[in-house]
């Protein structure tokens, strides 16, 4: 039998039931759709937190409290929850690191913050003048903390412009306002220029004051969250990484490095550390999808099986007039394939629609990627021949006599 | 030729065993009209599934063309199918919401031939069955019993077959379309066509030229029609 009549026996066949046909590979298109949009909206996730930790800064190392037990762990781990850094450890690394370029320790909380009527809740970040170097901010109005702010303990803010949205509205100057943040008076001496961005750390949403005034106002102590480290070039990290341990091993009095009750982690850590957890969402949220391509398979199964059972006497009588096994189960196997195939050209379309009005909406950014549709499409085509296997090897089988007479 | 040397048939079934086939002899020459008759139950079915290589005897050989189908592998059984046999059932068995021409030129598929001769072959085989040419792309389900089975017996043909089998033909047919399709076969074998025929009913064995008579498995009278 030809390739060509083979899809054109195909094609009638399919198109004689056309309702039964559109239904059964409804679960296909489901699962294939869902599988595309998931992976697009992991992906999409993955790539945000990349560009998010890429564009907090160059070169960066960052020094956070905290035993480094392994991934995963230093994240939950991390800001607040161990108080082992100081500001003297800041100061000291500042003094004696010389490789790097800037310091920037960082006191980080969350704060009700109010202004004339309105209020908010937001990250405040106290920290010196080296910030906006170490992170990549700019200011777009007024200035940024000085070091004599920090020096004077003075009360000043500068504000992220999506607070400024949420307490003053949008377009409104800031400047010279005051904002009371958990109860203290500060006096708003600049703006940032927004840097986009969404998630767990906005730099947008943020307020940012002098880390003496918070530690004094705020925390009422003199621990830092973490201290950010610049360095002159992607060279020295490595220099600056083991200079910096072995600083503050010295000022905690640590003989044992694993016993360290701080880690210094480089970008490149962190990024790895963000992808195996974006991965993981990742592959957690295709299987869930790929269930549901496995229960389309069953669908497919069912309906060939049925098909096959009501052409009995046709498949009798293609024996009859010449057909072999082979001829018979190739076309059991095709009309499998092609349901499948269809469904998986529907769903991918339907997936990437989907994905679209996910980030359309504002939910989270998505990304479909050529290997996923390329991938969905293999697996479709293998779910057709897997399932449709079983259905098509029966009609082969049939014993042409039996099923000519075959009511 | 077909030559039949002691064929049996035994169904084994779970705990018995039946014996349809006892030890069947004859021979037919090529462009032979033949009819296998005999009563219900006799084996003639049984018979044909063998001669139509759908089925392998029990015992003995059979000898199509010289060659033996009776020890032939399922896949070498499916090749003689197809170069030899035409087939022409009592239930018509037309692939229903399929066109005339479709249904008459489906054997062709499995021997490769391209579409533009398929078609064309449908076309001559059903011109020599005389059906009218505006049935030709009804569907087949459309069709009055007689014009199924002539649409049947053009199926048969087309892959221009040595030997065409057609089991109780007019058994769903009025006596006077059974007429029309006994004469169709006339026709053929006035052509060159050998035909053997099988019925119950002696009427119908009359239009052949040779009448085998079957009874219990075997062969109980192998006469030829004195040429009128
Ligand atoms: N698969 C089978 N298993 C057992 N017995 C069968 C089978 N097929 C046919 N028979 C028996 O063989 C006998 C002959 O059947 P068949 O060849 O169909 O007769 P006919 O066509 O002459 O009416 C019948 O008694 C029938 O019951
Ligand atoms: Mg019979």
């Amino acid at each position: 039998m030809k390739v060509a009549d083979l899809l054109e026996e195909t094609y009638i066949a399919l198109s004689a039931n056309k309702a039964r046909s559109a239904l059964t590979i409804l679960g296909i298109v489901i699962g294939i759709a869902s599988v595309i949009a998931m992976t697009a909206i992991g992906q999409g996730a993955q790539s945000t937190i990349q560009s998010s930790i890429t564009s907090a800064g160059s070169n960066l190392l960052y020094v956070t409290p905290g035993q480094q037990r392994g991934v995963g762990v230093q994240v939950s781990a991390g800001r607040g929850s161990a108080q082992t850094l100081t500001q003297e450890d800041a100061d000291a690394i500042q003094q004696e690191v010389s490789l790097a370029k800037n310091v920037s320790p960082e006191l980080t909380r969350r704060y009700q913050v109010t202004a004339k009527g309105t209020n908010t809740n937001t990250s405040v970040i106290g920290t010196t003048f080296a910030y906006p170097d170490v992170h990549n901010m700019q200011v777009d109005q007024g200035s940024f903390i000085t070091d004599a702010d920090v020096k004077s303990q003075s009360r000043v803010a500068v504000i992220g412009p999506t607070t400024r949205d949420d307490l003053f509205g949008t377009d409104a100057n800031p400047i010279g306002s005051t904002i009371k943040i958990n109860k203290v008076e500060f006096r708003i001496i600049g703006m940032t220029v927004a840097k986009g961005g969404s998630g767990f750390s906005n730099p947008d949403d943020a307020i940012y004051v002098p880390i003496s005034t918070a530690q004094r106002y705020l925390a009422g102590d003199k621990y830092v969250s973490n201290i950010s480290v610049q360095a002159n070039d992607a060279e020295s990290m490595a220099t600056i990484q083991q200079q910096i341990t072995e600083l503050l091993l010295q000022r905690h009095k640590i003989s044992d490095p694993l016993q360290a009750d701080f880690t210094v982690m480089n970008q490149a850590d962190i990024l790895a550390m963000a992808s195996s957890v974006t991965g993981t969402l990742t592959i957690l949220l295709a299987s869930i999808a790929g269930i549901s391509l496995l229960v389309g398979g069953v669908g497919i199964m069912n309906m060939m099986l049925t098909n096959v059972t009501e052409r009995t006497r046709e498949i009798g009588l293609r024996k009859a007039i010449g057909a072999e096994e082979s001829d018979i189960s190739m076309q059991f196997l095709i009309e499998s394939v092609m349901l499948t195939f269809l469904g998986g050209a529907i769903g991918i379309i339907l997936g990437w629609i989907l994905a679209f009005g996910v980030q359309y909406l504002g939910f989270t950014t998505t990304k479909v990627t050529w290997d996923m549709v390329l991938l969905a499409f293999g697996v479709s085509a293998l779910i057709g021949i897997i399932f449709g296997y079983y259905p098509a090897r029966r009609a082969s089988k049939l014993n042409p006599i039996q099923a000519l007479r075959f009511e | 030729m077909i030559v039949l040397d002691k064929i049996t048939k035994t169904y084994f079934n779970a705990d018995e065993e039946v014996p349809v086939l006892k030890g069947i002899s004859f021979t037919i020459n090529d462009g032979e009209y033949v009819a296998i008759m005999g009563p219900s139950g006799s084996g003639k079915s049984t018979l044909m599934h063998i001669l139509g290589a759908l089925d392998t005897p029990t015992n003995g050989s059979y000898l199509l063309d010289n060659q033996d189908v009776s020890k032939l592998s399922e896949k070498e059984l499916a090749h003689i199918r197809k170069d030899k046999i035409g087939f022409v059932f009592q239930s018509f068995n037309l692939l229903p919401r399929s066109t005339v021409i479709r249904n008459v030129a489906l054997p062709l598929i499995y021997s490769r031939v391209a579409k533009e001769e398929r078609t064309e072959r449908a076309r001559q085989a059903l011109f020599s069955t005389g059906l009218s040419e505006d049935r030709f792309s009804h569907l087949s389900n459309q069709l009055s019993g007689g014009q199924m089975q002539r649409v049947a017996i053009a199926r048969a043909l087309v892959t221009n077959p040595s030997l065409i089998l057609a089991d109780e033909p007019t058994g769903n047919l009025d006596t006077a379309t059974g007429e029309l399709v006994l004469d169709t076969f006339k026709q053929l074998n006035d052509k060159g066509h050998t035909i053997v025929l099988i019925t119950h009913e002696r009427d119908v064995a009359e239009h052949a030229n040779r009448i085998i008579y079957i009874k219990d498995g075997s062969v109980l009278r192998d006469e030829a029609k004195k040429s009128s």
